[in-house]
């Protein structure tokens, strides 16, 4: 593959993460809220897309997979706000428990294939690929441009990156309401929504619903991109999720609500330029995640290093004196 | 039946623990509307204590609280906010740092806007931009700056606005000028003033300061172990001095009225 084509795979594999992205940056950025829910919802949104998807219904499967995060959302919030459990362990429970309602939603297996059995007219089983958004919208491409071999990274790519546009204007301008700049500021400082009339528990499970909603979309998307669900497909996830938003506050900087939602995304397609460039110099796939624990931890130490050389810095000058 | 009604407030935390401690042990209080309040006592007289029972941060083993003639007692923090403003002593409490004064108000101000979609809408910035011109601390050119760049004593004048932009029935100060410098905190006070008497709002204000209590305000309580031990208003208010409230309290309670930051004058 010549360079230019693995960009494309590398963006389109960014765009589809995107959402998860957002989904952390809700948790983590707007709530405040560390929510391990989200390795959990994921897979949740992978499993039941698929099995939506294999049904025959691409569309709903998406939409499917969505509620089933916000479901999961529902139940961590919950646990968090009503039952007062501690929000790191909320998200641990919401996220054991999904694994095997996750595991029963692939009829006891670890992984499922978007297809279907069927018979053909000689009376043979064959396996029928099941209809997907990738799958139809590739075909749309094809006979916009008359070109049969269509890349399908480039048509993936186009058409992921058009959903993500939509779900960022949603997000930012959500934000700004009424229901939404409650959630963002129950984050920053819940005694003062409480004091303001706000039912701030609500405004926090709504907060953690929207988050897990999104991650959940990413796996579904993922799911019909790449045909399967995979049950173990959702470990850290969250640290993944986490380096794509810290990546994109590099390069934004930490100003404002829209902002934030775009370097998140930003952040999404960057990382996974970044895999794809260690791809290329023979790393392993397996070391995808050690490589994003080190840039997350590389990132969130940039800071007290920078304190550290300022402080130095400034003891050396007091010295001088 | 306008004002505040307190009957009977009993409240002990940790009970049957060597951590026992009684905080409010029977407090009746009837404040008419419009009333304002200053409230002195020494260290854990209950002064803190009573106020959150207010704001329902906590539930009374004892006692009724009634607003403006609706029993408030069972209803939850911020069903209570709804009428109830607050204030205390840290300013970093009553703002959210990361959003715009902006955001802020227009958080503050959803208890009674009108439900516009977005929450920050021409209409209302017009409006907060009138009420923060009288704060005079030039804020109402900086709408969009984020609320943790401002000091102290501008986020407590901004969190004063936000606590009386939705005209509640209850305004309670609980020392909401003991963090700030001098200078800042007489203009916070002159303001608290100005905004309670403009709006004919019914004020109680926690304050060290012996002093302001007396001269702010029609009516003074003095609290003690969780009870209301001297409560002076109209003529007899008027004639008090600081010492002559001193030896009152002293004559009620056997006790010196002590407090690690009392202001005696």
């Amino acid at each position: 593959m010549n360079t230019l084509s693995l960009l494309v795979s590398a963006l389109s594999q960014g765009m589809i993460y995107a959402p998860m992205a957002l989904g952390v940056f809700v948790a983590f950025r707007i709530l405040n809220t560390p929510d391990l829910t989200i390795d959990g919802s994921f897979v949740a949104g992978m499993c039941v897309c698929a099995v939506v998807a294999i049904a025959g219904h691409p569309y709903a499967a998406l939409a499917c997979g969505l509620l089933a995060g916000a479901l999961a959302g529902l139940v961590t919030g919950l646990l968090q706000t009503k039952l007062e459990i501690n929000p790191i362990l909320s998200g641990i429970l919401t996220m054991t428990g999904l694994y095997t309602v996750n595991f029963m939603l692939l009829g006891g297996q670890s992984n499922l294939y978007l297809q279907r059995t069927e018979l053909n007219s000689a009376g043979t089983e064959t396996q029928v690929a099941s209809e997907t958004l990738y799958k139809s919208f590739r075909s749309f491409m094809a006979a916009l441009t008359g070109d049969r071999k269509f890349n399908s990274n480039l048509s993936a790519l186009i058409v992921t990156a058009l959903i993500v546009v939509v779900t960022v204007i949603l997000l930012a301008v959500f934000f700004r309401t009424r229901t939404g700049i409650a959630i963002r500021a129950t984050g920053d400082n819940e005694e003062m929504v409480r004091s303001s009339s706000i039912n701030a528990d609500r405004s926090r499970v709504l907060g953690i619903m929207i988050s897990n909603a999104l991650v959940a979309f990413s796996g579904a998307l993922l799911c019909e991109q790449q045909r399967y669900a995979d049950l173990n497909f959702g470990s850290g996830m969250l640290v993944v999720g986490l380096a794509s938003v810290i990546i994109g506050q590099v390069f934004f900087g930490n100003r404002g609500v829209t902002l934030g939602i775009i370097s998140a995304v930003a952040g999404s397609l960057v990382y996974r330029v970044i895999l794809q460039v260690a791809y290329k110099v023979d790393m392993p796939s397996y070391a995808v995640k050690l490589l994003s624990a080190i840039i997350v931890v590389i990132a969130l130490t940039i800071p007290r290093l920078r304190r550290l050389a300022a402080q130095r810095r400034a003891d050396r000058e007091e010295e001088t004196v | 039946m306008k004002g505040l009604k307190l009957i009977g407030m009993k409240k002990t935390f940790e009970r049957g623990t060597p951590n026992e401690k009684v905080a409010l042990n029977g407090v009746d209080l009837e404040v008419a509307g419009g009333d304002f309040i200053t409230v002195l006592g020494s260290n854990g007289a209950g002064k803190s204590t009573l106020f959150n029972a207010i704001l329902g941060k906590f539930r009374l083993d004892r006692g009724k609280i009634w607003l403006d003639g609706e029993d408030i007692t069972r209803q939850k923090d911020y069903q209570r906010a709804l009428n109830i403003g607050c204030l205390y002593q840290n300013p970093l409490r009553g703002t959210a740092p990361n959003m715009t004064i902006e955001e802020n108000l227009a958080l503050a101000y959803t208890r009674k806007a009108s439900r516009s979609f977005f929450a920050v809408n021409r209409r209302d910035s017009a409006y907060f931009r009138e009420l923060l011109k009288e704060l005079d601390l030039g804020l109402e050119d900086r709408l969009k700056t984020r609320m943790g760049l401002l000091s102290g004593g501008q986020r407590q004048a901004a969190s004063l606005l936000m606590a009386t932009i939705a005209e509640p029935k209850l305004l309670l100060l609980d020392e909401h000028t003991a963090a700030l410098d001098p200078a800042t905190a007489e203009k916070v006070l002159a303001l608290t003033n100005t905004i309670v008497s403009k709006r004919g709002l019914t004020c109680l204000m926690i304050t060290h300061n012996m002093q302001s209590a007396l001269a702010m305000g029609n009516r003074t309580i003095v609290m003690d172990s969780g009870r209301i031990v001297l409560d002076v208003s109209g003529q007899a208010r008027e004639s008090m001095t600081v010492s002559g409230l001193l030896d009152l309290f002293r004559e009620r309670s056997g006790r010196e009225l002590d407090n690690d930051r009392m202001l005696l004058r």
